[in-house]
This record gives structure tokens, sequence and C-alpha cells, in this order.
């Protein structure tokens, strides 16, 4: 379980200070998907350094699984937006994929294994030997989410993943959280600007205001747990959830002026 | 075919007109291009090799090599420590404006005239460009591929090893491709002070005893030693850095 306590982010340099987060609370339960959606420049990406643990917060804690987050914590892995960054270049697919686990000291024969299960999970099977950069925008964005599934972690992190690729690919990786989640059981706390990804993806949305944020409102998403891009998308309730949701938005970015 | 006719074109005009044009000549200091190369054949035979040419390539060798592991192991240290960064910057940039040469007869009093002494030359001459080159590399690594590496718990060696270093590897390899030209530099130089072999050492006393086509020979030898070492470090950077040339045309081409 992850729980957000009153997070308080606060970045100061040169004597001036700019509140990033000013109060922010939230759990995640075990197995969930969440998505969090806020206006741009809300400081989604704050929260979600924050909460890996590659930012000290001001005030306020994170607990992941019963343990306060004070650096990256072991439980959990994380997908950035600039998949093209995220890999190493200088690795092959298959390198990229295990390095993490080489780190946590896993034995080579079930290191081959969780690589080998992961790049299928994904759909790279046979993909092993290449370089990153020989892929494309969106396969390459499905080798950094094998790299965080073959970690096997409890929490997902995913940090505006989909942001930079385009709209078919999208779909198809938004499928791919899903059936993800789904299979491996894992909780994941997904930062989106996208209303209809987070309605789309998530079995709950938490809102987010303009800077320094706190919660703005949070939704369950009563879909189907069975989504497809076309029935999904066409539901009444989609579009009544994903209005809700703009509104919200749109009060947020109204109150912040 | 076509591309060797433009890469050899040149070379081959530049030996024809020198040989043209200097096949008359009575310049006792610029002899026919056809002694010289007939010195050349006299000169370098197997023996002299082993006597003056390899103990230059070994001191060469083990200058630059420890050169190398020097400036990259204090490079990495000080691209990646920020205060001690400012602290030795203006004196890296002090020791860095003073031409090695000079500094041939002060090591000369401390270290002697043997091999230590050229070794030392040379380390103090090329590793200023591959320090403050890894410097360079390792302050400009990506920071999406630092919390990448955080995140996952790389750290440590092994985050130097798989991250800092592949990253900074390109920056890496311009300082060491500096630093060879400067090493062949400094071995002629440092042996042509004070040395009982080699190949700046056998020049000179070619020079001294005026044997002039020989003296040519020995000039044309380092050239073309000069030109086998870079290309030989041309072919290892291309398989080293066979990713970093990759990622750079995927880029190009997208």
């Amino acid at each position: 379980m992850l729980e957000v306590q009153g997070l308080r982010k606060v970045y100061s340099s040169g004597g001036r200070e700019v509140e990033a987060l000013r109060d922010l609370t939230f759990t995640v339960e075990n197995g969930d998907l969440v998505c969090l959606v806020g206006p741009s420049g809300c400081g989604k990406t704050t929260l979600l350094r924050c909460i890996a643990g590659l930012l000290q917060q001001t005030g306020g804690t994170v607990t992941l699984d019963g343990h306060q987050v004070s650096g990256p914590p072991p439980g959990l892995a994380m997908v950035f937006q600039e998949y093209g960054r995220s890999l190493f270049p200088w690795m092959s697919v298959r390198d990229n994929v295990s390095l993490p686990l080489k780190q946590k000291r896993v034995p080579r024969q079930r290191r081959d294994e969780l690589v080998d299960k992961a790049l299928a999970a994904v759909g790279l099977a046979g993909t092993e030997s290449a370089y990153p950069w020989q892929l494309s925008g969106g396969m390459q964005q499905r080798v950094a989410i094998a790299r965080a599934v073959a970690y096997e972690p409890s929490t997902l992190l995913m940090d505006e993943p989909f942001a930079a690729v385009d709209a078919q690919t999208r779909a198809d990786l938004e499928d791919l959280v899903r059936s993800l989640w789904q299979r491996l059981n894992v909780t994941v706390l997904f930062i989106t600007h996208d209303i209809d990804e987070a309605v789309y993806l998530g079995r709950r949305v938490i809102m987010l205001s303009s800077s320094p944020t706190v919660v703005q409102d949070e939704i369950t998403v009563d879909l189907p747990a069975e989504r497809d891009q076309l029935h999904t998308r066409a539901d009444p309730r989609f579009t009544e959830l994903r209005t809700h949701v703009y509104e919200q938005i749109q009060k947020a970015k109204r109150l912040s002026r | 075919m076509r591309r060797f006719l433009y890469v050899a074109g040149l070379p081959v005009l530049l030996l024809l007109g020198w040989f043209v044009l200097s096949s008359g000549s009575e310049n006792f200091y610029a002899p026919p291009l056809r002694d010289i190369l007939r010195a050349f054949v006299d000169t370098w035979t197997p023996e002299r090799l082993r006597a003056d040419v390899l103990p230059s390539l070994v001191r060469l060798f083990a200058g630059y090599v420890l050169a190398a592991l020097l400036g990259v192991a204090l490079g990495v240290a000080i691209g990646l420590n920020r205060r001690l960064r400012a602290t030795v910057e203006p004196v890296l940039e002090f020791f860095r404006a003073i031409p090695p040469p000079v500094l041939v007869p002060v090591i000369m009093l401390f270290a002697g005239i043997g091999d230590g002494m050229k070794v030392i030359v040379i380390v103090f001459g090329c590793v200023w460009p591959i320090l403050l080159n890894t410097v360079e590399g390792v302050r400009a690594v990506d920071g999406v591929q630092l919390d990448t590496a955080k995140a996952y718990g790389v750290r440590g060696a092994a985050r130097i090893r798989t991250v800092i270093l592949p990253s900074a590897s390109p920056q890496i390899a311009a300082g060491l491709r500096q630093a060879l030209s400067i090493a062949i530099i400094l071995m002629v130089i440092s042996e042509m002070f004070a040395a009982s072999n080699g190949l700046g050492f056998t020049i000179v006393q070619f020079q001294r005893s005026f044997a002039i086509p020989e003296m040519w020979s020995g000039i044309i030898l380092l050239g073309l030693l000069g030109f086998a070492l870079s290309l030989l470090f041309r072919l290892a950077e291309g398989r080293a850095l066979r990713w970093y040339h990759g990622l750079r045309d995927a880029q190009r081409r997208s």
C-alpha cells in the first residue's frame, strides 16, 4: 500500500521559494490502478519523484508497504516519460532489462528467465540483442515497461509514459498496461495530463489542483474491468466520468488565477 | 575502388611530385627521394627496428596507458564532485598551460635520463586532454539516465561502471585521440634530449653525423608510425563506440 500524508515540497533557489506541492494526502491500496491527472505544471513530476525517493520532500511522509520512503524503495519500479533517455543506449535490450536485476543480485538463470518473460509480456520477444535506438519509440517504451516488470515490483510508478508516442501506439500501450496490471497483481500509480487516458486506464482517478498542489477531487471509475478502446470510450458512463474530471480540472485552473 | 582512389590519390601525387622534383637535387640537405628510400630500406632493418623503434613504442605505450588510467580515474572523481571540481580546476588550468617539453630538463633532474623520465614526460603531457574531457563527459551525463539508475538501485561502483563511464565514453575517446598525438610528440622530444636508443635519438644521431638521407628516412618512419597508430585508434574507437555512432545516425535520420 502506498500512503502519501501531507506531502509538501518547496523549491528554494537564491532566496526565492516556490511552493510546488502544498498538502497532498491520498492512499493507493494494494493491487489498485490509480491515475493522477492535473493541469499542466501542477507538480505531477515533483510528486512522483518524491514518491520514488529521487527527491527529498519538504514536509509530510510517503509510506510504501509500511516503510517510510527516504531513498529509492526496493519494491518500486519506475517508467519515465523520456524513454529515449531512460534506456541506456550502450546496452542491448536484454542488458537494459537485466541491469536492475543484476544489481539486486538475482542469480543468472533466474535473471534470464525474468528478462525473457518480461520481454514476451510486452510483445518484444526476439529483440533481445538489438540496441534500444534501433527500435521505434513505442517499442522503446515497451522495453522500459519490460524493465520495470522484470524487476518484480509491488508498485509501478509511471510518469506520463505515453506523452511522447503517437496516438495509435498510445492506445496499444494503454491496453498493455491494463493487461499487465490485471495479470501481475501489481499496484500501479499512473500520472498523466490526458483526461481520457486517466478515465480509460484507472480504477480510481485523483485530480490535482494547479500548483501549489492539493488534491482537488477523487472518483472511482465504475466502468467494467474488461475495457477496450472501441466500446469503453463509446460508453455513456465513460463520457460522464471524463466530463466530470474535465470540469474539476477546469475549476482547478480557474481557482489558481 | 572509387573511395580508395580518393583516399590514396593525394598522397601518391605528393610522393610522385617529391620524387620528380628532387630527382636532380644537388643540395646536400635535401637529397633526392630515391636516395632517401634506398636509405630507408638499408637503415630500418629488423635489428634496428628492435633496437630503436621497439623501445620507443614501449615507452609510448606505457606513458599513454598510465595517462589514460590516471586521467579517467581523476576525471571521474572530479566530474562527480562539485566541491573537488571548484578546488582543483584553477590548478588544472595552470598545469595544462605549461608546455610539457619544457619539463623534460626538470624531470631529468630527479628521474634521470632512463625510461622512467620519458614515461613521466609522456604521462604529464597526455593526461590533460584525457582528464579534462573525462570531467566534461561525466558532468554531461543525462539526468534521466542518472534518475533511472538511482530508481533501480544502481549505485556505487556499478553506477560508475555501467552508467557514468559508458555515457562519458565518446568524450573520453575524444580526449584519448588528442592525447595520442601529444604522446608521439613527447616520445620523440624526450628521446632527443637524452637517450641511448629510440627513434628520436636515432634521428638526432643521423643529423649530427650528417647522414642526411638516413635522417629523412627516420622522419618518414615517424610519420608512418603516427599514421598507423591513429588508424589503429580509429579502428578500436569505432568498435568500442559502435553504439554511439549508431545512435547518432538514428537520431539524424529521424
